[in-house]
């Protein structure tokens, strides 16, 4: 299984598209380590600057409707290459989601009042977060400031993380 | 309780039930092409599993960038080529035979009603169309689909838009789905089919209908869906004929896939586009549109005509009536690029790739290039394009780049104005 803690990235916007994440022009790499420079190269987000909020962390917390647009599943890719192996948000488009679990990786849905709560608390300092996968829960962590929260993904999508992947998965069975 | 088009196809495809609402379905076809496959041959090729299911199931096309820009693409080319070699796949179209996918597939009869396909590419929700379960995936679904047939998705929940009215002159199916998307926003109709009914969607040729579900997923949908009517059979009927005596008989057996009266729906919007007028976006997300009066003052640089959206004859048939007789403004580019080899020769045939020349268009080989910024018409920062395409995100066709996404009318009459305008088919105001 993948690690799921460490740093947190916010992006506080929403619908931030998987041309923002990995450009187009990109996708003539046929390597996923060939993607790690140009994670995010392109996001409109004021104050964000690739280069340098990247490097050293493991988990993107954001706003709704992340990963919309293509199905590249070079998204995930230079996500995971660049240590991050979990988005939580407070929506996904479906194709960026499945392929997240499809990598055994986590897309993490909360609620807009956890999002709200985590991003006016937390977005501003350097945060870390603790990820419990068996007990469903995030401690996110930052100084003296400690949240718990309660996460919940399907029964399918924890067999994925726990598989490794859909095509072990499934693999194994068809 | 009766069923919609969507779960019946689901059903009768369903071969497992691993856990919650998660059914694995078996696939009746699985379209590739050489950006989103490569990178799945290769990961198959060190594991071992360098198989195909079913070669005869398997479709391929080079299509994104077609002649290849430089080593990185034509290296990508050449791995999928000499994979479909390798495992005797047939329907592999290459340049000179080849289109953009979702334009060439149903072009050869491999979309027909009641299939489920899988592509590494989201607008393969276009398929819907033809009354088909369609689904973009990732690669590595991608993968599993070339390797075992099978693809897991969630249950379908199904929207219905019954789109009503009199449709006004002038006014498209572009200008239909991006009101429609505006209607719902960009994730409305995240993880749901989209069933577009109603007596507009009945009177549309396949053409539109393909142009309507090609955007369904900018709603954030799953797939855009449409019964399949005798306008599908006559489409379908050279690629059908031996399996049914007469049109009426296939009609007849496509009747199974019709929603049951009694269907259930997550939602059913009634779309009344009696008053719509031609639009266009004006942001960063397919949702932001705006009537194409309300631009008049957006100056544009580039114009391009083509994609899955909009490459289709019909689409170009459309921008040549608004162009004949005219020359684009000399403040900017026009390019088109018919979607399929055939749909440039039919072009030809009928005097459109004069018209397009005789304006001052460049005509392009069938490829996506310009959509997505990889090729064949990428804009420079700070430019704008108008374009008949299905994504304005940003830096979407080129860093710094805006894009405006409209119909090929009014494409076309921009291109001739030099500013976003209504053509002279649009009577309104």
């Amino acid at each position: 299984m993948k690690n799921f803690s460490g740093k947190v990235l916010f992006l506080d916007r929403s619908d931030i598209n998987t041309d923002e994440i990995i450009p187009a022009r990109y996708l003539v790499e046929n390597t996923k380590e060939a993607l790690k420079p140009y994670l995010l190269e392109d996001i409109n987000l004021e104050g964000f600057d690739c280069k340098k909020d990247i490097k050293g962390k493991s988990i993107i917390i954001t706003r709704e409707n992340f990963g919309c647009g293509s199905s590249r599943e070079h998204a995930p890719w230079a996500l995971e290459v660049n240590g991050i192996n979990l988005v939580i948000a407070q929506g996904f488009a479906r194709i960026f989601k499945r392929n997240m679990f499809n990598c055994g990786m986590m897309a993490v849905e909360l609620s807009p009042e956890i999002i709200n709560m985590i991003l006016s608390v937390f977005s501003k300092r350097e945060t870390t977060i603790e990820t419990r996968f068996d007990k469903g829960s995030f401690i996110l962590k930052s100084g003296d400031v400690r949240e718990s929260v309660k996460f919940e993904i399907s029964e399918f999508d924890r067999a994925l993380v726990s598989a490794g992947g859909w095509l072990e998965y499934a693999d194994s069975r068809y | 309780m009766g069923k919609t088009i969507a779960e019946k196809i689901f059903e009768s495809h369903i071969v497992d039930n691993p856990c919650d609402d998660i059914y694995v379905i078996r696939l009746d076809a699985v379209f590739c092409h050489e950006i989103t496959t490569p990178i799945a041959i290769n990961d198959l090729i060190v594991r071992g599993k360098d198989r195909v299911f079913d070669a005869s199931k398997v479709k391929a096309v080079i299509d994104h960038v077609t002649p290849a820009k430089d080593s990185k693409t034509a290296a990508q080319g050449k791995i999928l080529r000499e994979w479909t070699r390798r495992h005797n796949i047939k329907d592999f179209f290459d340049i000179g035979r080849n289109g953009v996918c979702h334009a060439i597939f149903p072009e050869k009869g491999f979309v027909r009603p009641g299939f489920t396909i899988i592509m590494g590419d989201s607008h393969t929700c276009t398929y819907g169309a033809f009354g088909a379960f369609a689904a973009g995936v990732g690669t590595t679904d991608l993968e599993v689909g070339i390797l075992k047939g099978v693809c897991a998705l969630r249950y379908p929940e199904t929207i219905r838009i019954n789109i009503t009215g009199k449709k006004p002159e002038g006014v498209f199916a572009k200008d239909i789905i991006l009101s429609v998307i505006g209607l719902l926003g960009v994730n409305g109709a995240t993880d749901r089919v989209i069933e577009f009914s109603g007596p507009i969607v009945e009177s549309m040729s396949m053409d539109a209908r393909m142009t309507i579900c090609n955007m369904a997923v900018e709603a954030g949908a799953t797939f855009g869906i449409c019964a399949p009517d005798m306008t599908t059979v006559k489409y379908l009927w050279d690629f059908i004929r031996d399996e049914h005596k007469t049109k009426d008989k296939a009609l007849e057996a496509f009747g199974r896939f019709a929603s049951d009266p009694d269907a259930s729906y997550a939602d059913i919007i009634e779309h009344d586009i009696s008053s719509l007028g031609p639009v266009a976006t004006f942001g960063y997300r397919p949702d932001n549109i705006k009537p194409v009066r309300e631009m008049e003052d957006t100056k544009i640089d580039q114009v391009y005509i083509g994609s899955c959206t909009n490459g289709r004859i019909e689409d170009l048939r459309i921008a040549a009536e608004v162009l004949r007789g005219n020359r684009i403004s000399d403040s900017l580019r026009g390019i088109v690029s018919p979607a399929t080899s055939e749909i440039y020769r039919q072009a030809l045939d009928e005097g459109l790739i004069s018209v397009f020349l005789d304006a001052g268009f460049c005509v392009t080989n069938p490829t996506c290039g310009a959509c997505l910024g990889m090729s064949n018409g990428i804009l420079a920062e700070g430019e704008a394009c108008a374009s008949t395409t299905n994504r304005n995100f940003n830096g979407r066709m080129g860093k710094g780049g805006m894009v405006h996404l409209m119909s090929p009318a009014t494409a076309a009459a921009t291109a001739i104005a030099g500013h976003i305008t209504n053509s002279k088919l649009y009577n309104g105001r």
